[in-house]
């Protein structure tokens, strides 16, 4: 059976499911017990759940270190970073600790642990809009998940739980509120398995979260032209699904990455990268990036119009390349 | 610089009247910021700091424009009482080109240094390593000159708090550490996150004077602060100062804050610093009544100016985004 959730209350039925199934769970971060969350998506979870469900205090070191600490113990610890950009608050815990210590200990360290983060959204300034799943993506050691929709945002969420690696969960602002179908009852989601979220045949885009939105809002256009554009979402970074992307360009013959991140050495340019190694034959037309162009994310709202890849720039981009 | 910091109004009614002054632009500006928002006309994330305007606009009797000042998301006091011009600072809120930073960095980014508003950050905690590096760089050139950094709470838990203090003490860098504890951080009470009732127990640890104040009260608050700026200015060293206040509207505009116990909210509410303090001004201060209306009088036209400039001001145009990524 499957009913209609939001974004955010996804999120809350698998927390809600594992904490249930596996006394090992814990969640915690900063107003994540007795409130629920800054972002609404863990309402009620402290009441049923008490002690397990926790606050910290404002102390990103800490909470990323402590699950490390929890995870090496046997626990499963979910803790929440409020903003995607934290990690570099964390950075320590993040990309020097759970990313290399099962490799640094000889595989005699495990680190079942997730960590879960608000991220992009923009018109929070610099220090509270970023996408970082590339940087995370950079370092050997993580998992890297960015659930599109309600379902996979539950299914997501419960394989990051159960998986035994550390995971990082970027939850983004804006789809928590975004309704959809998403299935009752146990429901997981296989890290590595693109999912392609509209066929065709003219050109290949890529693109997740907002960026995947605002993708399939631009198709819908050129649709309407005549125009079949293929939208693949990767679903996890890590894992990285390059099968299926080379299955799809094999098709199509080129390729246009959206990001809500910089470009350089974006998750577009991995791609570029993967394209040229695994489908340099099946392309005829170059590489698209079309993302934040190498500038901080300013905070005056129509500068992030101007710099975040919107539906009119992926529609214009889509009909150069087929031109 | 100015020769007149340290030197304070001789009479108390005039030092009260002073920090009124200060208290009441910050208060105004703040019900205006808050009306724009409510009706839509103005869009930005802003923390307000209606109920904190006392320690400011006391701590800033002491200050010059040569001194610095480091403040948070919630800045618009620190940033008023540290003399930001309103015009460009309400720009800056609303992401306007003539805004203090062209509109790029928007509330919880404000840098004025003329005025000596050297930086706000929205990240908590992240000005203190920030002070520890002007404070050194001051005492190193022999400048007069003493940092102010402003954080909550909640922010005496993260590390760098207790990094920046260490080091600061070590080498006794002319530097105040003023936390505004105004009971919560985001949403939880600051009792549920540490362990000591008062902040400014942790100097101890760090081998600096640790002093709680009651920030709402302006006397008192003038007088601690100026105990500490003065410390940092003669070489004697950093002192952590917290001034308990208490924030009338939540953590951010427009959140719930049903986690609040409403009748500690009322309490705080019934006991507004800034009325009270024109309460005091007027019946036992011996300023008349005339003379408190002609000035507020000047502040809301001061404040009303400076928002028509920020509302008509343009803004930034899309050339100006690549511009200040580098040097
Ligand atoms: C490093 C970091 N963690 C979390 C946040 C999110 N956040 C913004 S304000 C805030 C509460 C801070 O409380 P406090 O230090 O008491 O200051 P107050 O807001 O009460 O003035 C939190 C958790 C942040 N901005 N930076
Ligand atoms: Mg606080």
């Amino acid at each position: 059976m499957t009913r209609q959730l939001k974004y955010a209350h996804a999120i809350r039925e698998a927390l809600a499911l594992e904490l249930a199934r596996d006394e090992r769970v814990m969640v915690f971060g900063e107003d994540v017990g007795v409130n629920g969350g800054v972002w609404g998506a863990l309402r009620g979870l402290h009441e049923e759940f008490g002690d397990r469900v926790f606050d910290t205090p404002i102390a990103e070191n800490l909470i990323v270190g402590m699950a490390v600490g929890m995870a090496m113990r046997g626990l499963r610890p979910v803790a929440e970073l409020q903003y995607s950009d934290f990690v570099f608050c964390a950075g320590d815990e993040v990309f020097l600790k759970a990313a290399t210590w099962r490799y640094a200990h000889g595989g005699g360290v495990d680190l079942p642990l997730v960590v879960r983060m608000a991220s992009g959204g923009s018109g929070f300034g610099p220090e509270h809009s970023q996408c970082t799943e590339a940087y995370l993506m950079h370092t050997p050691g993580i998992r890297v998940a960015v659930p599109s929709t309600p379902a996979d945002a539950k299914g997501l969420m419960t394989a990051a739980i159960r998986s035994d690696d550390p995971v990082f969960v970027l939850e983004h602002k804006l789809l928590y509120p975004m309704t959809g179908p998403v299935p009752e009852g146990e429901h997981i989601v296989a890290f590595g398995q693109a999912v392609v979220r509209r066929t065709g045949d003219a050109v290949t885009i890529v693109a997740w979260q907002d960026m995947l939105r605002r993708s399939l809002a631009a198709a819908e256009r050129l649709a309407a032209d005549g125009i079949e554009v293929e939208v693949l979402d990767p679903v996890t970074l890590n894992p990285f699904d390059v099968e299926s992307l080379v299955r799809s360009v094999e098709k199509t013959g080129a390729c246009i990455v959206v990001e809500e991140a910089p470009l350089t050495l974006g998750v577009g340019a991995e791609i570029g990268a993967l394209l040229m190694e695994h489908a340099f034959g099946h392309l005829d037309r170059p590489l698209v990036r079309l993302a934040i162009p190498d500038v901080p994310v300013p905070t005056a709202p129509h500068l992030v119009d101007a710099v975040v890849p919107s539906v009119d720039r992926v529609e214009a981009a889509v009909r150069r390349l087929v031109a | 610089m100015d020769k007149s910091v340290g030197r304070q109004p001789e009479n108390e009614n005039e030092i009260l009247l002073r920090i009124y002054e200060t208290a009441e632009k910050i208060r105004y500006s703040d019900e205006r910021l808050r009306t724009m928002l409510m009706s839509g006309q103005v869009r930005f994330n802003y923390y307000s700091v209606r109920g904190q305007e006392i320690i400011p606009s006391a701590t800033a009797l002491w200050l010059s424009s040569e001194d610095y000042v480091i403040t948070t998301y919630r800045g618009l006091h620190d940033q008023i009482a540290k003399g930001v011009p309103l015009d460009v600072l309400f720009a800056e809120y609303m992401g306007k080109a003539t805004g203090a930073c062209k509109g790029k960095g928007g509330p919880m980014h404000v840098t004025h240094a003329a005025s000596g508003l050297l930086v706000t950050t929205g990240i908590v905690g992240g000005g203190l390593p920030i002070a520890n590096g002007v404070a050194l760089a001051a005492k190193l050139r022999n400048e007069d000159r003493v940092t102010v950094v402003n954080f909550g709470d909640g922010a005496s838990n993260i590390g760098a708090f207790h990094e920046a203090l260490n080091l600061a003490a070590v080498w006794e860098l002319p530097v105040v550490f003023l936390c505004q504890n105004n009971l919560y951080g985001e949403h939880t009470a600051v009792e549920l996150s540490m362990a000591i009732p008062s902040i400014s127990e942790r100097a101890l640890a760090y081998g600096m004077p640790g002093v709680t104040v009651d920030g709402n009260d302006p006397l008192a608050m003038h007088t601690a602060a100026g105990t500490a700026i003065s410390r940092a200015r003669d070489g004697s060293g950093p002192t952590l100062l917290e001034a308990r206040t208490f924030r009338f509207f939540g953590h951010s505009f427009g959140d719930d804050d049903a986690y609040m116990p409403g009748e500690q909210k009322a309490r705080a509410m019934a006991d507004d610093p800034v009325p009270k303090l024109r309460t005091r001004l007027v019946a036992d201060g011996g300023i008349g009544h005339e003379r408190v209306e002609q000035l507020e009088e000047c502040i809301r036209a001061e404040v009303d100016d400076a928002l028509a400039f920020a509302l008509a001001s343009d803004y930034p145009e899309p050339t100006e985004l690549a511009a200040d990524v580098y040097a």
